[in-house]
């Protein structure tokens, strides 16, 4: 058994479209420890959710996996290839079971009709011996834990009687109740307001270093991953252009794609720096870009290089990789 | 540029009943309540404040979108200066050529059975402010070029555009009939970073170009910072601190505020805020709780802020606050 919880190798994944095939994600590898908290950022389009969603094998039925994808997860002393599990009942151990999921919009992803308790009952008892009783018993407590007033009372309500700020706690209390190795948290504070979001961000740091269970934080706020990741992975047309350690790549961004995230976002603490967009527009997934995918906004392209070869992951420092030739020839940086 | 402001309110509120009981008064939302405020021409003013302050309501209002429940609102452009309370019908029509709004979701916004060009062109129609087709054609293309729009594309349907390109789109549909007063209602929350620097450049370069006044509706403070010159605070309807954006920033007076800009995650992982955290949400606005609105949150709350009202205070010409304590009150020690 590896010492990682989850490996991503060579993920590569493909839709099957009207228009052809659409590459999504392009040759991602990535690993997470047990009560490692990973962010996973990249603009809209990125293949962010597809990469997170690969690792329950929840996308739809037209996506393709490469034969080289290999997606390994480690649990109670064995190893399981999620990507060869293909019956729902094989993917039980995974979806709900060793990999809970936030939604961004908790208002969309709670039935109406059904009440947030028989949400929680209902998984608890897909998921766990407990029988009904535990599983109500359970639930308020899980409500309570993460700082829902009145749990009792909240567990008969519906979806639609809470605030946004308490909706989304349920659904953070529902996806930890299963006591899951991995939680993948999708844009998880994205609708919530700034005070809010300072609480829930609060709460599931002190819930990560309770259950020790590793997390997949997808975010397009660089200000949430500085704060609460400890690895952070930018992604850019499917393909996984920086990853490290979250001070590293916050401090030194290698990639020009990370340094042009980095100045189109306002600074607080710089409020006279210009903001300067990334040049251009994301390019269709049709017409994904010959060699590097990022050369065709990039400030420092080489003509003749970068659109010719795709680059390798190159090391500029302990644990921080960058696809990018421009950082190669500046070699690996010394501390 | 003469002095006066191109928009001020004294004690605007807007009230929406509720659903009708049996017995009892009419029940009311108080979603904006007393707010005094004035917007200097050409300034990019900045609203803040969470779901559910007010904010876009206040937005409305000055558009006339909503009734006026009670007190004045001004408008004085120089050309013409109007009572938005009591406008005549003529009025009114030419208001809404001066006042214009941008969408939050360019996505909703437009319709998807429309060419681009239709889209630019629907307030010129309604409004009839051109004589000929061949004239709003010309109108349609000088406002898609400011807003760095290809021509190519004007024949085109919206769907074949990214969001960036969309709220490009939305402006200059607003911008169409020259407005003075513009309101962007959080116009750049639904687009990625790097869309969102482009389009705030955009809104800033046209602001120049065209001496418009904005009320930049948001609810992201760094975006505010960044952009807006003044910035008022809104609590449950009500106005709590309005300063110039320096200012605010250096130094909030109002509880709420500091609490609001020490939430902010900051992108530096080692700088963990001292600042107090909020507790609690902000209380429905159906039955605002009395006293200070924010008392039912507020680390420093005393017997007077559970009754009374604070009124609002000016702590220099430009910075006004609504708080009881904001003399006594010492943030140094968490300043640092």
């Amino acid at each position: 058994m590896s010492e990682s919880l989850i490996k991503v190798e060579n993920l590569t994944l493909q839709f099957k479209t009207d228009e052809g095939l659409i590459t999504a994600v392009d040759d991602v590898s990535f690993e997470i420890a047990p009560g490692e908290v990973m962010g996973l950022v990249g603009e809209s389009g990125s293949g962010k959710s597809v990469t997170a969603k690969s690792l329950m094998k929840l996308n739809p039925g037209n996506a393709v996996y490469s034969p080289e994808s290999k997606i390994t997860l480690s649990t109670d002393g064995r190893d399981i290839e999620v990507l060869s599990l293909n019956t729902a009942s094989d993917l039980k151990v995974v979806r709900g079971g060793a990999i809970s999921m936030i939604f961004q919009e908790p208002m969309a992803s709670f039935a109406p009709a059904i009440t947030i308790g028989d949400h929680m009952v209902e998984q608890l008892l897909l998921h766990t011996d407990l029988n009904k009783k535990g599983a109500a018993d359970l639930s308020v407590e899980m409500l309570e834990r993460v700082g829902i007033s009145e749990a009792g009372k909240r567990f008969n309500q519906y979806a639609f009687e809470l605030s946004g700020g308490m909706r989304q706690r349920a659904m953070i209390a529902m996806a930890l109740s299963t006591k899951p190795k991995l939680l993948i948290a999708d844009e998880p504070t994205t609708a919530l307001d700034v005070t809010i979001q300072a609480q829930v961000l609060e709460l599931m740091k002190e819930l990560v270093a309770e259950f020790g269970m590793g997390i997949i934080f997808i975010t397009h706020d660089l200000g949430v991953v500085a704060q609460t990741v400890d690895k952070v992975a930018v992604m850019y047309l499917g393909r996984l252009v920086e990853q490290g350690p979250v001070r590293e790549v916050l401090h030194h961004p290698a990639h020009p794609y990370t340094q042009g995230l980095m100045d189109a976002l306002p600074k607080l603490e710089d409020l006279d720096a210009p903001l300067t967009p990334v040049a251009g527009d994301i390019p269709s997934p049709l017409e994904r870009p010959n060699g590097c995918v990022f050369h065709t906004r990039c400030p420092k392209y080489i003509a003749g290089r970068c659109d010719a070869a795709e680059p390798k992951p190159f090391g500029v420092f302990t644990d921080h990789n960058v696809s990018c030739f421009v950082a190669e020839d500046q070699g690996a940086r010394v501390a | 540029m003469s002095d006066h402001p191109l928009i001020s309110t004294e004690d605007l509120s807007v009230s929406f009943p509720l659903g009708k009981s049996l017995f009892g008064p009419q029940q009311y939302i108080h979603a904006v309540a007393k707010i005094t405020l004035q917007i200097p021409r050409g300034s990019f003013f900045g609203l803040v404040g969470e779901s559910g302050s007010g904010k876009t309501t206040f937005g409305r209002a000055l558009l006339k979108a909503v009734p006026i429940s009670n007190g004045h609102v001004e408008y004085n452009d120089d050309e013409v200066d109007y009572n938005l309370e009591h406008l005549t019908k003529a009025e009114l029509k030419d208001y809404r050529k001066r006042a214009q709004l941008i969408f939050q979701d360019p996505y909703a916004a437009l319709s998807p059975r429309m060419t681009v060009r239709d889209i630019i062109a629907e307030p010129l129609e309604l409004m009839e402010l051109t004589s000929s087709r061949e004239e709003t054609d010309e109108k349609v293309r000088e406002i898609a070029a400011k807003c760095r729009l290809n021509l190519e594309h004007l024949r085109r349907f919206p769907h074949a555009f990214s969001g960036g390109q969309r709220q490009r789109i939305s402006i200059a549909r607003a911008l169409v009939s020259t407005p003075k007063f513009v309101v962007a209602d959080e116009s750049v929350a639904a687009l990625d970073v790097s869309i969102q620097a482009d389009v705030l450049n955009l809104l800033k370069e046209l602001q120049r170009e065209l001496g418009l006044t904005y009320l930049f509706i948001s609810h992201d403070l760094s975006v505010v910072a960044h952009v807006c010159d003044q910035v008022a605070v809104m609590y449950l309807g009500r106005l709590v601190e309005t300063a110039p954006t320096r200012e605010l920033f250096a130094g909030p007076k109002h509880p709420y505020t500091r609490a609001l800009l020490s939430a902010i995650p900051s992108l530096d992982p080692d700088h963990v805020s001292k600042a107090q955290k909020l507790e609690g949400e902000i209380p429905s606005p159906a039955s605002p709780p009395p006293g200070c609105k924010f008392h039912t949150r507020c680390p420093f709350a005393i017997d007077i802020c559970k009754t009374d009202e604070p009124v609002q205070e000016h702590v220099t010409e430009s910075h006004t606050i609504s708080c009881h304590r904001w003399k006594e009150l010492d943030y140094s020690d968490a300043a640092e």
